[in-house]
C-alpha cells in the first residue's frame, strides 16, 4: 500500500480535462454542495476526500448529469456544457463507477454492458470486445455470465470495463475499494495508474487516506458541502489530511489487553444452512467459539455468507438446537425473541427495517426488544417504563434526538446506532452480535461505538462483530476469523495475522499461513 | 372420439385468444415492475368501445378492435398517471380501474343489450387446412386468432432478440440502475402499460364482436383476472403463458363438450373448472420458490420516483 504514484507530467498550464466552478445544489433540508470548484487535468488522478455526507457523492451525480445543480458551470475540455442526463454524459466521454453497482442481477455480463452503450445491439460482437478489452487491462470477465452469480470484485469489474469500452476521457470511481479484498485493491490500482497513463482523468472518491495517498497525484478536500482544501497527498501525513476532512484530530480507541481466561459464551458448532433465496450463499459447516471479555471480529467481503450467519445467529433463520450455544444451552432452534431472552442480544446492519421500525418512536422501539426489562407485564404494556428505558439509552449513549418520542427515522445514521447499540447494551447480555457497527457513520460516532464495544467486552460480554472494514477489525477486534465463500476460516488472534494474510483468505484461500497458494486469485 | 376432439382442440385456441392478448400485454408491463390488477376493467371497456363501433359504425370486428385497443389504452393511461407520476399504490389503483371498468361498461351497455353482431368467419389457410386433422385444428380459426399468434410471436422476439426487451427487463429488475446509466424509466413504465392497456382492450373487444358477438353484461367474467394469474404462472416467459392460455382455454372449451363426451358431471362444476384449474397450477407454481425469484421482476409493484 506504500507504492508511491508515479510522477505526474500531465500539461499543468493546459486546459484542465474538467473545472468546476461555484457549484451549488440544496435540498429542502441541507446544502449538499456550496459553491464548489475543483480541476482536474489529462491523466490526473484526482481524489476527493471527505466523510459519509460531506457531499461527494453529490457532486459526482452532478457530474454525471443524474443530478442538476441549482448554480454553477461545468467547464469540459475549455467548453463550457450543461450535462442534462447521464447518456449526455458518456456522449462527452464521462463514466462512472458506483458505490453501490448499478447492475441487473438476472441479466449477464455482457447484456449489463449492451444496456450501457449507445450502439447497435450485437451481443455477439459485443462479447467479444468485452473479453478483448477485459483482457487488455488485466480484468478478466466472462461475458456469458449471470451477474448474481459473480464476486462484488467481479461486478465491480464489469462496471469498469463497462466504462472503458466507451472510451471515457474523465473516469469517476465512488468508494472503489469498499469491496474489495487488499489484494484487488492493489490490482485496481495498477489498472487505474494504466488508464492515467494514458492520458485517462481520474476523479477517486473515498475517505481512506492510505489508499489516496498511494495513488492521486492531487486531492479535494470536503467537508460539510464545502471544500475545506486542496493538497498533493504525497506531501501530507495521514493526520493533517484527517484534520482537513473531520476538522479535529482523528479520535483513536483505546484498547485494553484482553486478559481473561477463555470461558465460551457463543458457541456454533457445525452449522450448515441452504438459503431460500436463489441469490444466497450457501453456510458450510461453520465452527466458531467467541470467549467472554474478547471481541471476534469475522472479516469478509458481503455476499459470502454474512446475512445468512447473521440470521442463524440472531435467530431469524432456526436449526437444530446444538448448532447455536448460549453459555452451554442450545438454542439453535429458538426464534429471535427467545434467544434475547436467554440474553443475547443483536445489532443488525440495517437499522432502519430490521434495528428498528421507521415510523414508530424510540420509546416503541425499545419495548420490541427490551424482552428482559420487564416494558411488558402479562401482555400489556408498560408505556412509562419504556419511556424511561429509552430516556437513559438516550442520555447514556449522548443519543442526539427528540427525546424518547422522536420517531426512529428522524435520527441520523449514527445517532440511531448509538441508539440500538445502547438499547442492546443496557439488556446485559451474555454475548452480542454486531454487524457493520460503523457502517454509513461519521467518524467521530464511529470511535464513540468501537469505544463502547471495547469496554463492554472487558466487562465480560463476548461480542462478535462482523464487518467489511478490515482497519476496524484490527482496532478493536482480539481474535480475526474470515468468512468467504460460505466457509469461516480459523479464529487467529490479531498480533498473528495481517491485512495481506486476511486478504487472501477472502478470497477463499485457507492455506496455511507460511506456505503461498498455487495461483493468485481470480 | 376423433370427432369429438377435434372441436374442442379447434375451440381450444379461440378461447385462448383473449388470454393470449390481455396476458401478452400484462407481462409485457410486468417485465417493467408495473402490476396492473386493472385488466379485467380495461377488458370490458374495450369490450364494450369495440362492441359500440361495431354496431354503430356497422363495421363489425374490424371496426371494433382497433376501438377496444384505443379505449383499453386510455384506462391504462389513467391507471398510468396515477400510479407511475403520482406514484400511487399499484394495486388500489388496478383494482379501482376494474370496479370503474365494469361500472362504466355495464352503463354504456345499457344500449346495447341483447345487440349481436355479424361475428366473423373463420379463415381457412390454404394448403395448410388440408393436413388431415391438424389441419381443421390450427388452420380453420378466425382472423383474430391468427393475430393473437402473431402478436405472441413478435413480444417473444422482442423480449428475446431486442435491446427493447432487454431495456424492459432492467427496468423491471433495477429501476434505479437503469435511471442511473440513462434510461427513461417512467416514460418506458408508460409505454409498457399502455401497451398493456391496448393488448387488453383487444382481448375484449375480440370477446364482444367475435367470441360471442353479442352485448352481455360483465361479459369478460374474470378472463382479466385468469390472465393476470397466467403471468404468474408463466414465471414472465411468453412461451409458457401461451401453453398456459392454452390450457385454460382448453379447460373451458372442454366443460362445453363434457356430455358430448360422455362426462357426466354437475354443470355448475364443469362451469368452475378453469378457475379450479388456475387455482391448481398456481399454487404448483408457488411451490417452487426459486423459479419465482429468479424470474420475478424485482421492482414488481414497487413505486419508483427518479
Amino acid at each position: 500500500m506504500s507504492i508511491p504514484p508515479p510522477p505526474f507530467s500531465g500539461p499543468p498550464a493546459g486546459t484542465p480535462r474538467l473545472e468546476l466552478s461555484g457549484i451549488t445544489k440544496r435540498y429542502p433540508s441541507v446544502v449538499a454542495n456550496d459553491g464548489i470548484n475543483l480541476k482536474v487535468g489529462p491523466g490526473e488522478i484526482h481524489a476527493v476526500l471527505g466523510e459519509n455526507g460531506a457531499g461527494k457523492s453529490t457532486l459526482m451525480k452532478i457530474i454525471y448529469g443524474a443530478v442538476q445543480a441549482d448554480a454553477g458551470q461545468i467547464q469540459w475540455n475549455g467548453r463550457e456544457v450543461v450535462v442534462a442526463n447521464p447518456a449526455e454524459a458518456r456522449r462527452l466521454g464521462i463514466g462512472m463507477v458506483f458505490q453501490h453497482f448499478s447492475l441487473f442481477e438476472t441479466l449477464s455480463v455482457v447484456e449489463n454492458i449492451a444496456l450501457a452503450l449507445d450502439e447497435p445491439f450485437d451481443l455477439k460482437a459485443l462479447a467479444v470486445r468485452v473479453k478483448e478489452v477485459s483482457t487488455r487491462y488485466g480484468l478478466p470477465l466472462d461475458p456469458d455470465r449471470l451477474v448474481h452469480s459473480l464476486s462484488v470484485g467481479e461486478r465491480q469489474r464489469v462496471e469498469i470495463v463497462r466504462c472503458l469500452l466507451q472510451q471515457p476521457q474523465l473516469l469517476i470511481l465512488d468508494e472503489p475499494t469498499s469491496v474489495l479484498t487488499p489484494q484487488a485493491v492493489q490490482k485496481l490500482f495498477e489498472t487505474l495508474r494504466r488508464l492515467a497513463a494514458e492520458g485517462v482523468s481520474i476523479l477517486y472518491i473515498s475517505h481512506k487516506l492510505h489508499e489516496i495517498q498511494s495513488l492521486c497525484h492531487s486531492a479535494t478536500v470536503m467537508r460539510g458541502g464545502k471544500v475545506t482544501g486542496t493538497a498533493t497527498p504525497s506531501r501530507e501525513t495521514p493526520a493533517s489530511l484527517a484534520r482537513m476532512m473531520i476538522g479535529r484530530e482523528l479520535p483513536v480507541c483505546e484498547v485494553p489487553a484482553y486478559t481473561g481466561i477463555a470461558t465460551p459464551a457463543l458457541t456454533v458448532h457445525k452449522l450448515s444452512l441452504v438459503p431460500d433465496d436463489p441469490f444466497g450463499t450457501r453456510l458450510q459447516d461453520i465452527e466458531l467459539e467467541v470467549h467472554r471479555g474478547e471481541i471476534l471480529g469475522i472479516a469478509g467481503i458481503s455476499g459470502n455468507g454474512q446475512a445468512e450467519l447473521l440470521a442463524a445467529l440472531s435467530g431469524e433463520t432456526t436449526g437444530t438446537p446444538e448448532a447455536v450455544k448460549l453459555v452451554g444451552l442450545p438454542v439453535g432452534h429458538l426464534d429471535a425473541g427467545r434467544r434475547r431472552k436467554h440474553g443475547l442480544a443483536f445489532v443488525p446492519e440495517e437499522r432502519l427495517g430490521r434495528g428498528a421500525v421507521p415510523s414508530m418512536s424510540l420509546a416503541d422501539n425499545a419495548t420490541l426488544t427490551a424482552q428482559r426489562q420487564g416494558l411488558v407485564k402479562k401482555g400489556f404494556l408498560r408505556p412509562k417504563a419504556a419511556w424511561e428505558f429509552a430516556k437513559a439509552c438516550i442520555d447514556r449513549f449522548d443519543v442526539r434526538c427528540g427525546g424518547p418520542g422522536a420517531a426512529a427515522r428522524s435520527l441520523s445514521g449514527g445517532n440511531l446506532q448509538k441508539f440500538i447499540v445502547g438499547r442492546e447494551i443496557m439488556q446485559q447480555p451474555i454475548a452480542m452480535v454486531v454487524a457493520q457497527p460503523t457502517w454509513g457513520v461519521d467518524v467521530g460516532a464511529a470511535a464513540f461505538l468501537r469505544q463502547t464495544l471495547i469496554d463492554l467486552s472487558r466487562q465480560g460480554v463476548a461480542i462478535l462483530v462482523i464487518s467489511e472494514e478490515l482497519e476496524e477489525l484490527f482496532e478493536i477486534c482480539d481474535r480475526i476469523a474470515v468468512l468467504a465463500e460460505g466457509r469461516l476460516g480459523p479464529a487467529v488472534p490479531k498480533a498473528e495475522t495481517n491485512a495481506e494474510k486476511i486478504g487472501m483468505q477472502m478470497s477463499g484461500l485457507f492455506a496455511p499461513a507460511d506456505k503461498e497458494p498455487a495461483h493468485a486469485p481470480a | 372420439m376423433l370427432e369429438h376432439l377435434i372441436p374442442v382442440l379447434a375451440g381450444t385456441l379461440g378461447a385462448a385468444t383473449p388470454l393470449i392478448f390481455a396476458g401478452l400485454g400484462e407481462l409485457v408491463a410486468e417485465r417493467t415492475g408495473v402490476i396492473n390488477l386493472g385488466v379485467e376493467g380495461m377488458m370490458l371497456i374495450g369490450a364494450i368501445a369495440g362492441f359500440a363501433a361495431a354496431a354503430d359504425s356497422g363495421g363489425g370486428a374490424l371496426a371494433g378492435l382497433p376501438a377496444g385497443a384505443v379505449a383499453g389504452m386510455l384506462a391504462a393511461l389513467v391507471f398510468a398517471v396515477l400510479s407511475l407520476s403520482m406514484a400511487a399504490n399499484q394495486a388500489a389503483c388496478g383494482l379501482a380501474l376494474t370496479i370503474f371498468g365494469v361500472g362504466l361498461s355495464a352503463f354504456i351497455g345499457q344500449h346495447y343489450v341483447s345487440f349481436s353482431l355479424p361475428g366473423l368467419q373463420p379463415l381457412d389457410i390454404p394448403g395448410l387446412v388440408d393436413i388431415p386433422v391438424l389441419g381443421r385444428i390450427l388452420f380453420h380459426q378466425d382472423p383474430v386468432t391468427y393475430l393473437g399468434l402473431i402478436t405472441f410471436a413478435i413480444v417473444w422476439w422482442v423480449l428475446r432478440k431486442t435491446r427493447l426487451g432487454l431495456v424492459l427487463k432492467a427496468v423491471g429488475e433495477a429501476p434505479d440502475a437503469a435511471h442511473a446509466i440513462g434510461y427513461p424509466v417512467i416514460a418506458i413504465r408508460y409505454g409498457a402499460t399502455l401497451f398493456g392497456g391496448a393488448m387488453a382492450g383487444v382481448a375484449g373487444a375480440y370477446l364482444s364482436t367475435v367470441y360471442t358477438p353479442l352485448w352481455v353484461q360483465n361479459m369478460v367474467a374474470g378472463r382479466g383476472w385468469i390472465a393476470i394469474a397466467l403471468v404468474v404462472f408463466a414465471t414472465w416467459n411468453p412461451t409458457r403463458l401461451l401453453l398456459g392460455a392454452w390450457l385454460f382455454g382448453g379447460v373451458t372449451i372442454l366443460q362445453f363438450h363434457a356430455q358430448g363426451l360422455g362426462i357426466a358431471l354437475p354443470v355448475q362444476l364443469l362451469a368452475a373448472l378453469p378457475y379450479l384449474a388456475t387455482v391448481v397450477v398456481l399454487v404448483l407454481i408457488s411451490r417452487d420458490k426459486r423459479l419465482l425469484q429468479l424470474n420475478l421482476p424485482a421492482s414488481l409493484g414497487k413505486p419508483w420516483m427518479p
